[in-house]
């Protein structure tokens, strides 16, 4: 290999993206991890003005689902367009009908799918065979690749192959592992590509394409005697694709020079036993096996490329004579079924070979589970597998890469088995997501594919937190091909790019014996020895570790670059790892800075690259000592207070340990505990907020806006401090109604992200220095231990009553006690805070539907959730379904809740003796829905309980199992725009139209915030954001309008930012009416492009100008001759722009199409003029009391 | 009537001059200049410090979050096409030359020595006939003397006119121990013009949330009268081109500021105020005058009022400030203006 343009450096979504465009002329695309970046590649490029093989821009269009693009893409298909989308899981299946359509009606086409777990248990992002595998009915033949370079060379064979056979396809790559592994690939040359497209075919596809000129009529509704008959005529195509495909294949191969058949077989000539796999662990199985015959075994590979159309001949040409016993391995489960999809379809045409005489005897076949939603897939999985079809009686269906300690279906793995990795670097690099690592890392790879003759690869690996996420970045390079699909297990060099990682996971496990270590660290060469714990002291001095440290933070920070240590650390690693000459590395480190932030202008540029050059001469060697001399150990991943389900199960995911657990650790059906969040210490802010409490009005307004509820208010007697540890703040509390009690504001530092709101919002400056307000953020190291003492003592104190408190204020709504903390949501996140409130309004009595999003991912994704019980045990029911049915979910709930309470009504009056007649009847009054009204109808129904026990009638039986749902209880649809104004929106008009007494909180970002910015029906005009690159050119759909349109649904508009008290209004008014509520809450976010810092004057801003609405539309004003809409907003009075262009979104345009920014800019002026002038006079308007609503309730 | 004048090597149709001012944000605003008649424009400034942090803020912005979760690679499209940096005013300038008569006077300030040679190579380069350096640095370190920081004044000059060959002119502010001696030693390194003064946008108190708040407040006729002073002084004195930018309001502002010794008279608040239809107004309201008290030429009068040419010089100096102070005590409605 050699440093020519041949060859390119992406991953496998841009390999895919980089065929699809140029061979097509439509592009329908909707965004769905791990697919997304294939369409925000094919939209850049078509915002580029790239244009395809035959010179046209291709058309990119965004639809609002999956299911949208399905039957956008089948509508271009019938008009004549060449036309492809891309997608995974749950999108894949949402595109299942028109997939059947366009099979059916034979018309090519192909879909690049990143190939993702599908949600069962639980919500997986990450990759497996599951989704492709339910789309298997579809008849869509199914290509796999099992690397980049495949998938580049696929996606042309696939696109090739359908047009010839007329037959759509699926181009599959594994989610993660292929679709997002950077890799040096070979490019393919445009006048390669026009080879392989044979125009006639197009031309064909064109003729049958629906036209005026020459009409058919195609979709017809047919009856019971033709329609079997139609169904079977088609087999021919299906016959007749496997050939087709590998002629593609071989027309490839001499264009090319690389060869690929449906079932390319590796390894042994003369095989006992035989792996066969398709999608990326077949490169892992590959490498096994070429390891093992080395080593003298007789192992042999059969690579699925065309898993359907399944040619039982193709396969029988490649299976060697003496294999003796076939392993197949899947990476999808099908629990129900004999075995998994591959293992049968082997099965299958192995028995039908032999019963048809084309093979003389069945081998022995066993079929298992691998790598599911990303499970790491490795060389002792694959030994393990080939040492269980050695058995006589091996296990038929097994599973490898886990301990099945239930089932015991596991396979047992050799835990000393490597493959040997000569010549091939390996490195791993620690990194914070904020700080750059994995864009260096990417350069990195880059530089080396682009500067050497060496094979290079990367992949990277993310937790799940929004905030302070540990990323973890795998490179390898060398000069033989790499086809290691699994994480590196060995380095030879370790960057540690934050320090703390040092001290909390055990990333020396991960090095080889005389490895390099590059640590970033505060500490100096002389002082870093004595700060590192005792246990990485002694692994360094077993391993022999070439010792180094940088303190990249006060570089960055002494050039103004926060905490991006991104450049330094990557100048570090070039000058340890002789990969280049120093200098020519470091040039092309500032040619890849230049290219990356050329256009961020001049200083930006000097900044990056003076840190480049400072790097080098901050790098120390540190020598080892003998022996160890710490006395520090690992920090423990929880607390030993910690319950035992989270000491034994979340405290390994935390740690990064989650692999190790067996089945029986887990729960069977995807149920977790609450109030686990408060366990997971994270500890990611430098700076804290400090209360001074001399000065705090405490109005609360510093708590009702932390975004991760870490500040907390408490009033209380002064006994209560009995043993209170020194220096623990208090102060005379501000109630008339609680002369003699005290205040304390705390703060949980260890679960603050420093983000700053509360010192943002707090009104109050001190009268002798304004710099000083009633919160301050201050540096937390030297009080790091005080302040979690003090925060562990406040836990301690009690709780005020409820019913003690109003509220509906501010000031005392502070100290409700929340059950929502510590989530994992970004710094400054606009949403967190409204779900906060809603626990500590309606926590203890709500059950939650919350639609795939951001809010699923802070809320729901292990090891930890935010979601908390009180000390009753009460607290929010929390449940995701999917992205698209959200609001059905939560009307489903609902339909439940009142099913059951009318029954155990029924079921109560019908045992009103046993229960005592005084009982029943407070039982069956009408329930309040104020605290003390709940509680006491708790209370009664505790009662029943205990008085029913022990009966042994079906209705007393019946009763306690349905006795809770005679308490009241809320039903809180909470989602994103992206559910709410596009994918869900059909569902939620149906669930707010049914009348039923729901509540819907949309947290309104505005954008996909969770798949990274992608532009929905709520993005205002003129944004800019991903599928809107060139701004957005409609307006932003009105949802409220649409909801008041129904003229019995609640709706408010709220920003808490501007306006709390009126956000608190809204929220006590939308859960208090008897009927469909909608809360539309602004909601600031990372995809703004803000100073999180600043979203309060923000938030202002936005209603100030007339960007936000606030207002409530009440139907029950309606029959009071009221107007039902309040507006409670002022006229706009900041020029719009003083909102707008704080946000990247909006500046964008200014810099790259100045002109389009200034039209865009009138036309949304204009867009919030007449919203403003029409809200105005709608609420204005008095109504008629013949338009008033039926009073909503349950429809019979 | 003969209204020309000679600024920075240019011939003017008329000494009144736009000031640097939102009014030449855009191609347009400057079109809209040209025809109610100005003779030349200043741009509005190009701050460098503004550059870097609007540079800096794009940058943190674009890369906030990026890399940091599964799949989300970036919350931004990819967008090669930035205007970041000086391109769009460069681009202004450029346009502006390109389609109009207007002579363009680029504006600049700058926080270091080389974002001023950059930067004013820049302007050139796009086609500015000529460039004033908004030269101002606020001293809040008490360790610095005003030799010290006259001497990085000079140094700038002296580094931008190595690098630049268009007319320079100095804006300066009226807050030196010696402005003549400053004036002198700019002209002797490089300026061939100076504008007085420069207004700060001297900030309030908002007495609500005691916050300092930049409050900007236009001009009127009676802040003619410092750097009428000044300009008086330093006629003849100063081998370089003298401009007035304060005050000038109307005609009579624009004679005063001739007699002086000023070049041109410079405006932005009136017409900020008033629109661009005073231009001509006030250029008919000026010929007008001329014509009444039959001056032949805008040059007769330069300077005719100057320290340089009065009967009584010290009219200009300490004497004349304790006199204003004594008619003051004498105004008989009491008030303190």
């Amino acid at each position: 290999m050699s440093h020519d343009e041949r060859y390119a450096t992406m991953d496998g979504n841009e390999a895919a993206a980089e065929i699809a465009y140029k061979c097509n002329e439509v592009i329908a695309i909707y965004p769905i991890t791990p697919s997304s970046a294939m369409g925000e590649f094919a939209d850049t490029w078509a915002s580029e003005g790239q244009t395809n093989l035959w010179g046209e821009i291709p058309r990119i269009q965004e639809m609002q689902s999956e299911g949208g693009a399905a039957g956008a893409v089948h509508g271009a298909l019938q008009a004549g367009a060449l036309t492809t989308t891309f997608t995974a899981s749950q999108g894949l299946l949402l595109m299942l009908p028109n997939m059947f359509k366009i099979a059916g009606e034979l018309t090519s086409a192909v879909f690049h799918i990143a190939a993702r777990a599908i949600a069962t248990h639980a919500l997986s992002i990450f990759g497996d065979h599951s989704d492709v595998m339910a789309a298997r009915s579809t008849a869509w033949p199914m290509l796999f690749s099992g690397s980049v370079q495949e998938v580049h060379d696929m996606a042309l064979i696939a696109q090739a192959s359908t047009l010839k056979s007329r037959l759509p396809f699926m181009h599959i790559f594994d989610g993660f592992r292929t679709s997002h592994e950077v890799m040096k690939i070979e490019r393919i040359r445009d006048e390669i590509i026009r080879q392989m497209i044979n125009p006639a075919d197009i031309a064909a596809h064109r003729q049958r394409a629906l036209s005026p000129e020459h009409p058919v009529l195609r979709g017809t509704a047919q009856n019971p005697d033709v329609f079997f008959q139609s169904r079977e005529a088609a087999n021919r195509f299906y016959a007749q694709t496997p050939a087709i495909v590998q002629s593609a294949m071989d027309r490839f191969a001499a264009l090319t020079g690389r060869a690929y058949r449906l079932f390319d077989y590796v390894g042994h000539p003369q095989p006992d036993r035989v792996m066969v796999i398709m999608g990326s662990g077949a490169e892992t199985a590959e490498e096994t096996i070429t390891a093992l015959n080395q080593q003298g075994d007789t192992v042999g590979l059969i690579k699925v490329r065309l898993f359907q159309p399944f040619s039982i001949q193709h396969l029988l040409s490649v299976l060697p004579q003496s294999v003796q016993s076939i392993a197949v391995l899947d990476r999808t489960k099908e629990p129900a079924a004999v075995g998994e999809p591959l293992y049968e379809s082997v099965v299958s045409a192995l028995v039908e070979a032999v019963q048809s005489e084309q093979c003389e005897r069945l081998p022995k076949i066993i079929g298992g589970r691998y790598g599911l939603g990303s499970k790491e897939f490795t060389p002792r999985m694959v030994k393990a597998v080939l040492e269980e079809a050695r058995q006589a009686k091996p296990k038929r269906h097994f599973s490898v890469g886990i301990l099945d300690d239930i089932t015991h279906n596991s396979l047992v793995e050799d835990p000393r088995f490597t493959t040997p990795q000569q010549d091939t670097t390996q490195a791993i690099f620690w990194g914070l997501g904020s700080d750059g690592t994995v864009g260096a890392n990417k350069n990195s790879i880059k530089i080396i594919g682009e500067a050497t003759d060496l094979y290079a690869q990367a992949y990277f690996v993310y937790d799940s937190k929004k905030s302070g996420a540990r990323t973890i970045s795998h490179l390898r390079f060398g000069k033989q091909p790499i086809k290691s699909t699994y994480l590196i297990e060995q380095a030879d060099f370790l960057g540690v790019h934050q320090f703390g990682q040092i001290e909390r996971f055990p990333i020396l496990d991960y090095a080889k014996k005389g490895a390099t270590l590059l640590l970033n660290s505060p500490y100096g060469p002389e002082a870093i020895w004595e700060q590192l714990p005792r246990p990485v002291q002694q692994q360094m001095i077993d391993r022999q570790i070439r010792f180094y440290v940088i303190d990249g933070y006060q570089i960055a920070q002494s050039l103004g670059l926060g905490n991006r240590i991104n450049t330094i650390m990557q100048a570090c690693f070039f000058a340890l790892c002789p990969i280049l000459p120093l200098e020519d590395a470091i040039q092309r480190i500032k040619d890849a800075i230049q290219k990356t932030y050329g256009k961020r202008g001049a200083f930006v540029l000097r900044k990056n690259e003076q840190a480049v050059d400072n790097a080098l001469s901050a790098l120390h060697s540190v020598p080892l000592p003998d022996a160890p001399s710490s006395q520090k150990t690992l920090s423990p991943a929880v607390s030993p207070r910690a319950p035992q389900f989270v000491q034994e199960v979340l405290a390994p995911m935390i740690a990064g340990q989650g692999d190790q657990l067996p089945v029986s650790a887990l729960p069977i059906d995807g149920t977790y505990p609450l109030s686990t969040a408060q366990w997971e210490k994270r500890g990611l802010a430098l700076s804290t907020p400090v209360w001074e409490e001399d000065l705090c009005i405490q109005c609360g307004k510093c708590v009702i806006v932390c975004p991760h509820s870490v500040i907390r208010a408490k009033r209380y007697d002064a006994s209560a401090l009995a043993n209170a540890p020194d220096g623990f703040k208090s102060t005379k509390a501000r109630w008339k109604e609680a002369p003699t009690q005290l205040y304390t504001l705390a703060i949980s530092t260890e679960d603050c992200t420093g983000c700053t709101l509360c010192v943002e919002i707090c009104p109050v400056k001190d009268k002798s220095k304004v710099s000083r307000k009633a919160i301050n953020m201050e540096p937390l190291r030297e009080r790091r231990d005080q302040a979690h003492q003090q925060w562990e003592f406040f836990e301690t104190l009690p709780e005020t009553p409820r019913h003690l408190l109003h509220h509906n204020k501010v000031k005392d709504v502070q100290l409700l006690e929340p059950l929502f903390e510590f989530s994992g949501a970004c710094a400054g996140c606009g949403e967190t805070p409204y779900l906060h409130l809603l626990s500590q309004l309606f926590g203890d009595r709500s059950v939650i539907a919350n639609a795939t999003g951001c809010s699923s991912i802070y809320g729901g994704n292990l090891p930890t959730t935010p979601w908390r019980t009180n000390a009753a045990g009460r607290g929010p029911a929390w449940s995701n379904s999917l992205f698209e049915d959200n609001a059905e979910f939560g009307l489903g709930m609902r339909l439940a809740i009142d099913q059951q309470t009318a029954y155990a009504q029924q079921l109560v009056k019908q045992l009103a003796a046993p229960l005592g007649d005084s009982l029943a009847e407070a039982l069956l009054a009408p329930q309040d829905r104020d605290d003390p009204s709940i509680d006491a109808q708790r209370e009664r129904v505790a009662l029943l309980k205990q008085r029913l026990q022990g009966r042994d009638d079906m209705a007393s039986r019946d009763l306690l199992s349905v006795a809770d749902a005679l308490i009241p209880r809320d039903v809180w649809i909470v989602g994103g725009d992206g559910w709410a104004y596009d994918i869900g929106f059909g569902g939620l008009d149906h669930v707010l139209s049914s009348g039923l007494n729901i509540n819907v909180l949309v947290l309104d970002t505005e954008v996909y915030s969770n798949t990274g910015g992608q532009s929905s029906k709520s993005t205002p005009r003129g944004a800019v954001a991903k599928f809107a690159a060139a701004g957005k050119r409609t307006p932003k759909k009105d949802l409220g309008m649409l909801a008041m349109s129904y003229r019995s649904i609640y709706v408010a508009s709220i920003a808490m930012g501007a306006d709390e008290s009126h956000t608190l209004k809204a929220f006590r008014e939308a859960e208090a009416y008897n009927g469909p509520s909608l809360i539309l809450a602004y909601s600031p976010c990372i995809a703004h492009g803000i100073d999180m810092t600043r979203v309060i004057e923000q938030q202002q801003l936005a209603v100030s100008s007339g960007y936000w609405l606030l207002y409530r539309f009440d139907p029950t004003l309606i029959s009071q001759r009221q107007a039902p809409l309040q507006l409670d907003s002022k006229a706009p009075s900041t020029p719009l722009k003083q909102y707008l262009y704080n946000e990247l979104r909006y500046r964008m345009l200014t810099q790259s199409h100045p002109d389009t920014a200034a039209l865009l800019l009138r036309e949304l002026e204009g867009d919030i003029q007449d919203r403003w002038t029409r809200y105005a006079q709608l609420a204005q308007e008095a109504t008629e009391p013949t338009t008033a609503p039926s009073t909503p309730s349950t429809p019979a | 009537m003969d209204l020309k004048t000679n600024y920075l090597g240019m011939t003017l149709k008329h000494p009144l001059v736009p000031s640097a001012s939102p009014l030449s944000h855009d191609l347009d605003g400057l079109r809209r200049l040209e025809d109610a008649g100005a003779s030349a424009v200043v741009m509005f400034s190009l701050f460098e410090e503004q550059l870097h942090i609007e540079s800096e803020t794009l940058h943190n912005l674009l890369d906030y979050g990026r890399e940091s979760v599964s799949d989300v690679t970036s919350y931004w499209p990819e967008h090669p096409n930035y205007a970041s940096g000086p391109d769009q005013y460069l681009e202004l300038i450029n346009k502006a030359k390109e389609t109009l008569e207007l002579p363009i006077i680029g504006s600049l300030n700058c926080t270091s020595l080389g974002g001023w040679v950059d930067f004013a190579a820049l302007i050139q380069e796009a086609g500015a006939d000529a460039l004033e350096l908004n030269l101002y640095h606020i001293p809040t370190n008490p360790n610095v003397s005003a030799s010290e920081q006259e001497a990085q004044y000079i140094e700038i000059i002296k580094a931008i006119r190595a690098h630049v060959s268009i007319p320079l002119a100095v804006k300066l502010h009226p807050f030196f121990s010696s402005l003549p001696h400053t004036a002198q030693q700019l002209a002797q390194h490089g300026a061939n013009g100076l504008v007085l003064f420069n207004r700060f946008y001297q900030p309030d108190f908002d007495l609500d949330t005691l916050e300092v708040a930049p409050r900007l407040v236009l001009s009127t006729s009676d802040d003619l009268r410092l750097p009428l002073w000044w300009t008086s002084i330093l006629y003849a004195k100063i081998k370089a081109d003298l401009a007035i930018t304060s005050g000038v309001h109307n005609h009579l502002d624009v004679l005063k500021a001739m007699m002086a010794g000023a070049r041109v008279a410079m405006m932005a608040s009136e017409l900020l105020r008033h629109g661009l239809g005073r231009i001509p107004i006030i250029l008919n309201d000026l010929q007008r005058w001329m014509e009444q008290h039959e001056y032949e030429s805008i040059q007769q009068m330069q300077g005719s009022m100057s320290h340089h040419n009065v009967r009584q010089p010290q009219a200009f100096e300490r004497v004349n400030y304790m006199r204003v102070l004594h008619s003051y005590n004498e105004d008989p409605t009491g008030r303190l203006l």
